[in-house]
């Protein structure tokens, strides 16, 4: 055995460009990288010199698939840095709003882009003729996604009525009402998207490593809390430097991560790692029939608790419109600065993980500027598994290794745009 | 056509350079409501979506700016191979906010991002795909109108090149009633911006941040008086319009010129 040559140019069916590359010789392996190709974007030298009220209309555009993540981010990092206190209103908005996109961003990546693999079709378009039932569940639920943040911020990507201090567009009564209507109709999708994931046969291969999510109880996560690992500790998020220790390595001009060990995982299986116990109990439920319980190790899973996050989303989106519809939607204006100087870190769980914006602000313009986004932080342990799932793969024809790699990279969701800005592997 | 026109359905393909991949995720979105659009056109390619790909293609749609030199032949293969080049969106069709940080210079950019390591990887000043290579239309927009993107596919079904408006937003949004947003004391690039996208910024209360780039004729002293009227600097302007529009600003001696004839 042999000589094993694997290079997967541009990985299909993930945000953004990245080719793996294995490289065994006699049996031993010499090589295996995720590269990283994307073009680096610099926002955060984009950022400087910038008002304060324009960061999250920039940072939305370093990714369409989490802009609501990023601009809530941002504008956390903006209000911690100028005192500003959202309205209870408007966190209930922004929870709301922020499920719509997680919502979205799961299906898109559950149902279009790692489906395909277990149906053996090279994308979502053929189960429109051969599936048609999973094709139309999937749209309905993005649909229902999507018209969520159009009600609350105009669009999903980008949004627009989301600004420091509150927003400049509310839903109706009316609009609230008729998205409630969709969101218990959509109970039997949710239904159906756990009992398909049940039935695909997720690989099993096991790694243990450390996962870190933000920790937020009651809530789930999502926005603001503290950091939180399954390796023990709590740090405030003003403090994300100690967990996310970046580090650039002399063979690639990427910005690694590593906490308590070589190695970190972020994403919905860490948060599931992490949050168990604040999880709908609906949810909790249909993680025990997809057959995932914390801790669970194999990053295949991810996907599979994106299942679990999309049932607790469901059912938190309808507490929520019930606590808003019983409030009453008020149409405040933004809370103002209390100061216009000042640093803030923001911190949110975005579909693929937990993400940092840290802002110092003078005088109104952005002076500083650091995004740390959840695909750089999982590098490292993509990595480390693709190590670790080699040999056990070896014996395999090469296309099913390059597959089962694909497939590994895919679980991961990763969004190669939102972190280059941080990293971009150059290979000799 | 190049392509000997046998089969009747056109082959599309679709390319990302430098962007979020919002716009085609939108278009992913208008698929969703207009699943009649697959019946007529054969994808070719689509990286985000699927992993079927072929290379002969007749219509590209390309996302993103181009913001280094080794992504221009990709580019020039594009054009070599598609009979026409779309550019999807603002960072394609204007260097969008990418070219935000033009207004520096490239060593600045590098070394604040990357440090020590600021020359380990290869990046020029972010520019729109037409700097590159010729483009045949252009769909505009941060990210682009879903509605526009149907529109104009279904227009070169029928062999047509719908080019966006070319009048300002402000027609759009009057016609939309929506509340000038200069009255709530906000800037808004609606009086030189090119509309088609139904105004939404406006309508969800935000001000125009000129993402569809300029009309080909904007009346710049006449912007500028509104401006005044609603007490806003030059200043402040200028700042907006660099968000989408770095590579597209009007020069200072231009606006001059016209001040004095006006």
């Amino acid at each position: 055995m042999s000589n094993i040559h694997i290079d997967v140019h541009h990985i299909t069916r993930v945000e953004g460009h990245g080719n793996i590359l294995v490289d065994v010789q006699n049996g031993e392996l010499k090589q295996c990288d995720l590269q990283i190709i994307e073009t680096p974007r610099f926002f955060e030298a984009m950022l400087r010199g910038r008002p304060y009220q324009e960061a999250s209309h920039i940072t939305s555009r370093i990714c369409g698939i989490c802009a609501v993540g990023h601009a809530t981010a941002s504008l956390r990092a903006t209000e911690k840095a100028l005192g500003i206190e959202p309205t209870p209103q408007t966190k209930l908005l922004r929870r709301l709003n922020f499920l719509g996109e997680m919502l979205d961003s799961h299906v898109l990546h559950a149902y279009m882009l790692v489906a395909p693999d277990f149906l053996n079709v090279g994308s979502v378009i053929p189960l429109a003729k051969t599936a048609p039932e999973v094709v139309l569940r999937a749209l309905r639920l993005k649909k229902l996604a999507g018209d969520t943040c159009k009600a609350i911020c105009g669009r999903h990507t980008h949004p627009i009525a989301m600004v420091p201090g509150g927003f400049t567009h509310f839903p109706t009564a009316a609009d609230l009402y008729a998205l409630r209507g969709r969101y218990v109709a959509a109970r039997a999708d949710v239904a159906a998207t756990v009992e398909l994931f049940q039935t695909l046969p997720i690989p099993q291969f096991e790694r243990d490593t450390e996962y870190i999510a933000l920790h937020n109880a009651p809530l789930y996560g999502f926005i603001d809390g503290e950091i939180a690992s399954t390796d023990g500790g709590i740090w405030p998020v003003e403090r994300y430097r100690e967990v996310t220790n970046e580090t650039m390595l002399p063979h690639s001009t990427a910005k690694h991560t590593a906490h308590q060990r070589e190695s970190y995982m972020v994403g919905a299986l860490a948060r599931f790692n992490v949050n168990y116990d604040l999880l709908h109990p609906l949810a909790r439920q249909a993680a025990d029939a997809l057959g995932i319980q914390p801790v669970c190790i194999n990053p295949f899973m991810n996907t599979v608790a994106q299942v679990v996050e999309i049932v607790h989303c469901v059912e938190e989106a309808i507490t929520l419109i019930d606590e808003l519809l019983q409030r009453e939607i008020a149409w405040e204006e933004p809370v103002p600065p209390a100061h216009l100087s000042g640093e803030g870190v923001g911190s949110c769980e975005v579909p693929r993980g937990i993400l940092f914006h840290n802002y110092v602000i003078e005088d109104g313009l952005i002076v500083e500027a650091n995004c740390i986004i959840p695909t750089g932080q999982n590098l490292a342990n993509i990595e480390a598994d693709m190590r670790a799932l080699v040999p056990a793969v070896l014996h395999k024809p090469q296309p099913e290794i390059a597959q089962t790699l694909e497939m590994l990279v895919r679980a991961y969701d990763p969004c190669i745009s939102c972190s280059t800005h941080l990293l971009n592997v150059a290979f000799v | 056509m190049k392509a000997a026109a046998t089969k009747p359905k056109p082959r599309v393909a679709f390319f990302d350079f430098t962007s979020c991949e919002g716009c085609q995720l939108t278009v992913v979105d208008s698929l969703q409501y207009h699943p009649e659009l697959l019946d007529v056109v054969d994808i070719v390619e689509f990286r985000e979506a699927s992993s079927d790909r072929r290379d002969d293609y007749q219509i590209a749609f390309i996302e993103g700016s181009c913001s280094r030199e080794s992504d221009e032949p990709r580019l020039h293969k594009i054009r070599a191979t598609a009979d026409i080049v779309v550019a999807l969106g603002a960072c394609a069709h204007l260097g969008g906010i990418n070219a935000i940080r033009n207004r520096q210079s490239l060593k600045e950019v590098r070394e604040y991002v990357y440090g020590d390591s600021a020359y380990w990887y290869e990046t020029y000043k972010p520019r729109a795909i037409s700097a590159v290579i010729k483009v045949d239309l252009v769909i505009p927009g941060c990210p682009i109108s879903g509605a526009e993107f149907v529109r104009v596919v279904k227009g070169l079904l029928q062999g047509r090149f719908l080019e966006p408006p070319d009048y300002p937003l402000c027609i759009e949004c009057k016609l939309k009633e929506n509340v000038c947003v200069f009255q709530r004391g906000q800037i808004c690039l609606g009086p030189i911006t090119r509309a088609g996208c139904d105004a939404i910024c406006p309508a969800y209360g935000a001000g125009c941040e000129g993402c569809r780039g300029l009309i080909a004729n904007p009346s710049l002293p006449a912007f500028y008086a509104v401006l005044e009227e609603y007490g806003l600097s030059p200043a402040d302007v200028e700042t907006r319009l660099s968000l989408f529009l770095t590579n597209q600003m009007p020069k200072a001696e231009e606006v001059e010129y016209v001040q004095y004839t006006h």
